[in-house]
């Protein structure tokens, strides 16, 4: 149905709603995950689809990742479009051999003759007390495996529109979904047709004095900072690389080349993190000769996510570390 | 007893044959040094993985191990496009870019030979429930070693495809070694064709180096997982003659242990059944190894005049 509507719902309903349509649209989409069913997934992303699809394509599987994964990646081979719950992020441990070694490489290794269009979605982050072993934030160990796509949307829009586009893609799709996110509210077109292009950076909000590069709940904080340092007179341009690999750096760079001044942030640990990667890609390019001030890379601390509430929101980036980092920049501290 | 017509008879001893001359030749090779990398031999076993294929009907899949050679000749695949990509060329099944490892056929239902031991299991799975869920029939035959029923990944499988009842046909080749570790030591269970209890399906353990009992027993098996009736795990008992990889001194094993179990060659066993049994002459035999022979030497040809692959197709294929 094409339509130009849109209507409030929550990043959840939006997450629902893609994957609704699309199974509406194509017989060949499969859901399968633990508890999928009459549970309706973990976070309540699956309700109600069992009711719609049936058993023969909402498949509530035993809890075993390692086979979750393998059976998509041999579905996908041979002619479905498998979509995965992994129940938390933290357990794609227990599924990593049938994605990096066999999901991720079948078409390389085969010589192009394969492809393996299948989507995981995996619940991340911090914020819900979930301690270490059901809050991280793993997205690059997964963006260092070339096969794999690796997308995050950060609101009700985008979780829909890069749903769809994930289940369309013909490869494997990681769909990093923040858990503290489920709830968040906004406008998501009802178009049937409205996808987000899988490998796009985009503004999320215009500015000239800073860049900010920052996904999931951490964007939500820079967009608070930013909206704070505004009343200052500062204004902050925040970017969202809505594909965390391949990335698209070009809008970055471009950014950076106007303020001067990069600050990248994600709740993942600092050490080896995506952030880092866009850092180098930057001082790499054009980009290094416009740079007026040390680049900032805010990241999650580097240990394991703490219980305590206190302890938990101080192991990653909040919205006073942006403007601190804004100040720093701008030598107004 | 199924009932085994001349012409399939003479393809089981052709196959075999072929099987046993593509390793030789390319152990020859490797020796040599003209492998980069390394290949698994699966000399002493092509009773199993051949035969196993044989059974199959025309759009049935299979996932190889990584000692699969003999299954993939056994499953149809071209010896020439084999041994090229062995070599590395761009001719090969995979462009040169999987070596033995990977040779794969995905368009004619060969998931691909598999690096990692137990990597086959789950992607059987996955084949299974498209057939399972598009009603084609298909059945599909997963290789894999014993070493490889130790994996968390054959455990889970089996016990998904048994609560599914997936089409699928799990086929252990037994050879006694888990690359160095000898089957008693690394499981405690007296047949592998037990752990199918765990999991409520059916359980066999056969000889692996009769090709008769392979043919006989995996045809049965296809037949009740094409029925709708679940998977099935087949234990065929077998003996790799030669290491586990060029790196391989065997320091875990006797020669005399070796050269009792080449006294139970599946080659020599079949071509005693073709004699006693009289059903091809002396000089057809012959000329069945021969042609087995020939066809090796071709390949082995053609994969050497073959060019390697451009460099610039080095970034090609990472997503479709």
């Amino acid at each position: 149905m094409k339509t130009n509507d849109m209507t409030k719902m929550t990043y959840r309903d939006a997450i629902r709603l893609g994957i609704t349509e699309e199974m509406r649209l194509d017989r060949d989409v499969i859901f399968l995950g633990e508890d999928i069913g009459v549970y309706g997934g973990a976070f309540g992303v699956s309700k109600g689809l069992l009711e719609e699809f049936g058993e023969e394509r909402i498949l509530d599987t035993p809890i075993s990742e390692g086979a979750i994964v393998g059976t998509a990646v041999g579905a996908a081979t041979t002619g479905l479009r498998p979509v995965c719950e992994i129940m938390f992020m933290d357990f794609i441990t227990l599924g990593l051999d049938a994605l990096v070694n066999q999901g991720a490489k079948m078409r390389y290794m085969f010589g192009g003759q394969s492809q393996v269009p299948m989507v995981l979605r995996l619940p991340a982050g911090s914020g819900a007390g979930g301690a270490a072993q059901h809050s991280q934030s793993l997205e690059a160990w997964l963006c260092h495996v070339p096969g794999l796509k690796v997308v995050t949307p950060s609101t009700p829009a985008q979780a829909k529109g890069l749903i769809k586009a994930a289940i369309r893609d013909n490869n494997p799709v990681c769909f990093i979904e923040h858990k503290m996110l489920y709830d968040s509210v906004g406008l998501v077109p009802l178009d049937e047709e409205y996808t987000l292009e899988i490998g796009k950076t985009i503004v999320e909000r215009p500015g000239k004095d800073v860049t900010i590069v920052a996904y999931g709940t951490t964007l939500a904080k820079a967009i608070e900072a930013a909206d704070f340092l505004e009343e200052e007179g500062i204004r902050v341009e925040i970017l969202n690389p809505l594909t965390l690999y391949p990335m698209d750096m070009k809008p970055i760079i471009e950014s950076v080349i106007k303020t001067g001044c990069l600050i990248v942030a994600h709740e993942a640990t600092k050490t080896g993190g995506v952030g880092g990667e866009i850092v180098a890609r930057v001082v790499e390019s054009e980009a290094f000769d416009y740079l007026t001030a040390p680049i900032v890379r805010l990241g999650g601390l580097d240990v394991p996510i703490p219980f305590n509430q206190e302890l938990e929101s101080a192991a990653v980036p909040q919205r006073n570390d942006f403007v601190h980092s804004v100040y720093r920049l701008l030598n107004r501290e | 007893m199924i009932e085994l017509s001349e012409e399939l008879l003479l393809r089981m001893y052709y196959k075999m044959n072929q099987a046993r001359f593509f390793e030789e030749k390319l152990g020859e090779l490797e020796e040599k040094g003209q492998v980069h990398g390394t290949v698994h031999l699966a000399m002493g076993q092509e009773a199993a993985g051949v035969m196993a294929c044989l059974a199959l009907e025309e759009g049935d899949l299979v996932s190889l191990s990584h000692r699969g050679h003999a299954q993939a000749i056994g499953f149809g695949l071209d010896v020439n496009l084999m041994m090229a990509e062995c070599l590395g060329k761009e001719t090969g099944y995979c462009k040169g870019k999987g070596g033995s490892m990977h040779i794969a056929d995905v368009e004619n239902g060969n998931l691909g030979a598999n690096g990692v031991v137990g990597g086959g299991f789950g992607l059987s799975c996955g084949a299974a429930l498209t057939q399972k869920y598009q009603k084609t029939g298909k059945v599909v035959l997963c290789f894999a070693g014993d070493g490889a029923t130790d994996t968390g990944s054959f455990h889970e499988s089996l016990n998904l495809a048994s609560i599914w009842k997936l089409p699928v046909v799990f086929f252990i080749e037994n050879n006694q070694y888990g690359m160095s570790n000898p089957v008693e030591n690394h499981m405690n269970v007296e047949n592998i064709s037990d752990r199918s209890e765990a999991y409520n399906i059916p359980g066999l353990t056969i000889d692996g180096n009769d090709f008769l009992d392979v043919y006989n027993t995996v045809t049965k098996a296809l037949r009740y997982a094409r029925a709708g009736k679940g998977p099935v795990l087949i234990e065929a008992i077998t003996y790799r003659f030669s290491g586990h990889s060029k790196s391989d001194k065997q320091l875990y094993r006797e020669e005399q242990e070796v050269k009792e179990w080449r006294k139970k060659d599946p080659l020599l066993k079949m071509k005693e059944y073709l004699r006693e049994n009289r059903i091809f002459t002396e000089k057809q035999i012959q000329k069945m190894e021969n042609e087995a022979i020939i066809s090796i030497e071709q390949a082995v040809e053609f994969a050497k005049k073959s060019p390697s692959p451009q460099l610039d197709t080095i970034l090609a294929d990472v997503y479709a």
